[in-house]
């Protein structure tokens, strides 16, 4: 099977704060990661391979840096990286996404399957993996926790909000993987040495031929208008003590607030 | 006014039964339709959507596009972005509100890309701009460490997704007035990609944390399994649905359909009581907009208090079954 696996560089969001003065972005000295969700795209591609044969590639789109994220996928056990990177992909919004991640992907020749993590948890919209999907004219599963090759189709378990649903699915499609699906495997030695001297191709605007009007910001139909810190509360109440009496102050004032 | 201009809202149904949030977002566009002088309507794939016309209208849908067809009777991706891009593209609607269910997360970004709008994910609060007739989308993004409001000047519709448990329901009445508006799409010429094999629905009944008013939550503080027993009591006598943050969850104390927060559900209860919830980033993406949060919490420093109504430091363990006797005294 020829799998493609899309990553995507994100700061480690857990550190990232915002400047309540400046509503500036504080990420200096933020480790940069694979998204979570994508290890687990990758683990399900890596466990495909292992049991049919083929090959793994990822791809990413991003700045130049991003390149480390596709050695570390290397390193996991891909087999074949590349980068899309360029000036003018800057300040894509999932829309102009899409379409450049399907552009590098079509690139790639004849493919099975395209996996992506559930969502990114920087942008956190889980929306590039379905639009990607429609850009190839694949069809699309989100949520897979599990996959199985039947012939030419896969019997995809996707994740619902009660419980689940399976699926049959044509080749090629695309599916976002959930965290309940795997763990990504550890890196051998070897494959971090030979990670570490891999040719990572760099496919920009000349490599892909864009229509011009659908990358970057410009191809992009939402703008962000503007970032602040979330709300905080005030009028906050802390209650300190014993217990019975901590609880009695409690419930009294609920009831103060007409909610108990 | 301007009585051409449409507010559309994705009536999500299965088995035939409409999503809560399709309410909410009704009541919401009820707010926005009317301040920015747009007719509120539903686009209802299924495969008899007249049945289904009521409730929509009571929610505040002035219209409802109803698809039928026995291939949209269930969601599959194909069909549904199908149906619903060629109404998009017949009518021409100014905005179009889904819910950020499973079903809308596929069908949303899908439909986007076909009709080339923008779309702006999990909004938290949507309001609009008379001047320009932009939609202001604002939602958080970097785990939910920051807000970041979002517009799609240039492209129509502008599209977003919402949350379950984000906004109010607002029933206007029982028996409102509305125009079922049928709309036929030919999709012999899709090509069936992917067929529903088998759907389970596995979630404990018991639970229903999306209806709940009051949601009692335990974390790692807890300690270990048999202690959620004090959890649930207090939930008992509260009338409670249970919570869980993902620590606990992880650990198997818990199924995962109680885990509230980012990866788990979003909840908006009158009253969020946080027992031995440190208050991760991840966690507050998914109660903070609760009307009242209590936080238990034995560290004083612990986040969770940052959005805390009330906080209380100490011992859960004595806390929470002192909690649970003084509601029980009270009724008595
Ligand atoms: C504060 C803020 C808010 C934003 N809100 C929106 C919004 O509401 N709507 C919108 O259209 N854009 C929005 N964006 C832009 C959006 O974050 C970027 O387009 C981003 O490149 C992709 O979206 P995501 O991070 O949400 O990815 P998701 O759609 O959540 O990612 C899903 C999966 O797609 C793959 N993937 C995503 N990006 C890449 C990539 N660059 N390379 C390889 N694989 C990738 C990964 O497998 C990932 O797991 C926002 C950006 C910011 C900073
Ligand atoms: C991508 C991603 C997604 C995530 N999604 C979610 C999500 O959806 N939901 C979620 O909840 N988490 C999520 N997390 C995990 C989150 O970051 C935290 O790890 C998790 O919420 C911590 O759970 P906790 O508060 O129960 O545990 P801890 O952080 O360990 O906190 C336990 C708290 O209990 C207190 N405590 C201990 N003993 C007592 C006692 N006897 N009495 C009173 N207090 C006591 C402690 O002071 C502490 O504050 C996610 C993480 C990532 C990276």
């Amino acid at each position: 099977m020829n799998i493609v696996v899309c990553i995507k560089q994100v700061p480690d969001s857990d550190k990232v704060t915002i400047d309540r003065e400046t509503n500036r972005l504080n990420r200096a000295g933020v480790p940069s990661i694979i998204n979570p969700f994508d290890e687990n795209a990758l683990e399900m591609a890596l466990q495909l391979k292992d049991k049919h044969g083929g090959k793994v590639t990822v791809v990413s789109m991003g700045p130049p840096q991003a390149e480390e994220a596709l050695r570390t996928a290397l390193s996991h056990g891909a087999d074949e990286a590349i980068l899309v990177s360029d000036r003018k992909f800057g300040g894509a919004d999932t829309w102009a996404t899409s379409y450049t991640l399907n552009l590098a992907i079509r690139k790639l020749g004849e493919i099975d399957l395209v996996l992506f993590g559930k969502q990114a948890i920087d942008g956190d919209t889980a929306q590039v993996g379905p639009g990607v999907a429609h850009f190839l004219d694949i069809p699309t599963l989100t949520y897979a926790r599990a996959v199985e090759v039947t012939g030419d189709t896969l019997k995809v378990t996707k994740v619902t909000e009660d419980g689940y649903e399976v699926w049959d699915v044509d080749k090629p499609c695309a599916l976002t993987v959930v965290k309940e699906a795997n763990q990504l495997r550890m890196p051998s030695l070897k494959k971090k040495m030979a990670a570490k001297k891999a040719e990572i191709p760099v496919w920009g605007f000349d490599e892909l031929q864009p229509d011009e009007n659908k990358i970057g910001l410009a191809g992009s139909p939402t703008k962000v208008n503007k970032v602040f810190a979330p709300p905080v509360k005030l009028n906050k109440e802390i209650l300190s003590g014993e217990p019975a009496d901590m609880v009695a102050d409690l419930i009294k004032k609920l009831k103060e607030r007409n909610v108990l | 006014m301007n009585t051409t201009k449409e507010l559309w809202v994705f009536a999500e149904q299965r088995d035939g039964k409409i999503a809560g949030v399709v309410q909410e977002l009704l009541s919401e566009g009820q707010i926005l339709a009317k301040k920015a002088g747009y007719v509120l309507a539903a686009v209802l794939p299924s495969d008899n959507g007249a049945s289904l016309c009521q409730e929509l209208y009571n929610f505040g849908a002035k219209k409802v596009y109803t698809i039928d067809d026995p291939k949209l009777k269930d969601y599959q991706n194909d069909y549904y972005s199908r149906a619903v891009a060629q109404l998009i593209n017949e009518k021409k609607p100014e905005i179009v509100l889904y819910g950020a269910t499973t079903i809308g997360r596929s069908l949303a970004p899908t439909v986007a890309v076909m009709v080339d709008a923008g779309l702006t994910a999990d909004c938290t609060q949507l309001d609009f701009d008379v001047e320009n007739g932009n939609l202001l989308q604002t939602r958080p993004a970097f785990g939910g460490n920051i807000m970041a409001t979002i517009i799609c000047p240039n492209h129509r519709p502008q599209m977003a997704t919402v949350r379950s448990n984000v906004f109010k329901k607002t029933k206007i009445s029982d028996t409102e007035a509305g125009e079922q508006v049928p709309y036929a799409v030919d999709l012999s010429g899709v090509r069936e990609r992917m067929r529903r094999l088998e759907a389970v629905h596995e979630a404990d009944n018991t639970i229903d944390l999306n209806a709940a008013q009051f949601i009692v939550s335990g974390g790692r503080g807890v300690g270990k399994p048999e202690n959620f027993k004090i959890i649930y009591d207090l939930a008992s006598e509260l009338g409670a649905a249970v919570g869980a943050s993902r620590a606990t969850v992880d650990a198997g104390w818990i199924s995962h359909h109680h885990q509230v927060g980012q990866t788990g559900k979003t909840v908006c209860p009158v009253v969020y009581i946080a027992c031995g919830i440190s208050g991760a980033i991840q966690h507050l993406a998914g109660m903070q907009s609760s009307d009242v949060i209590v936080a238990i919490n034995k560290d004083p420093d612990a986040p969770i208090f940052d959005v805390a109504d009330f906080g209380l430091i100490g011992d859960l363990h004595q806390i929470v079954p002192e909690f649970q006797r003084q509601i029980a005294a009270a009724k008595a």
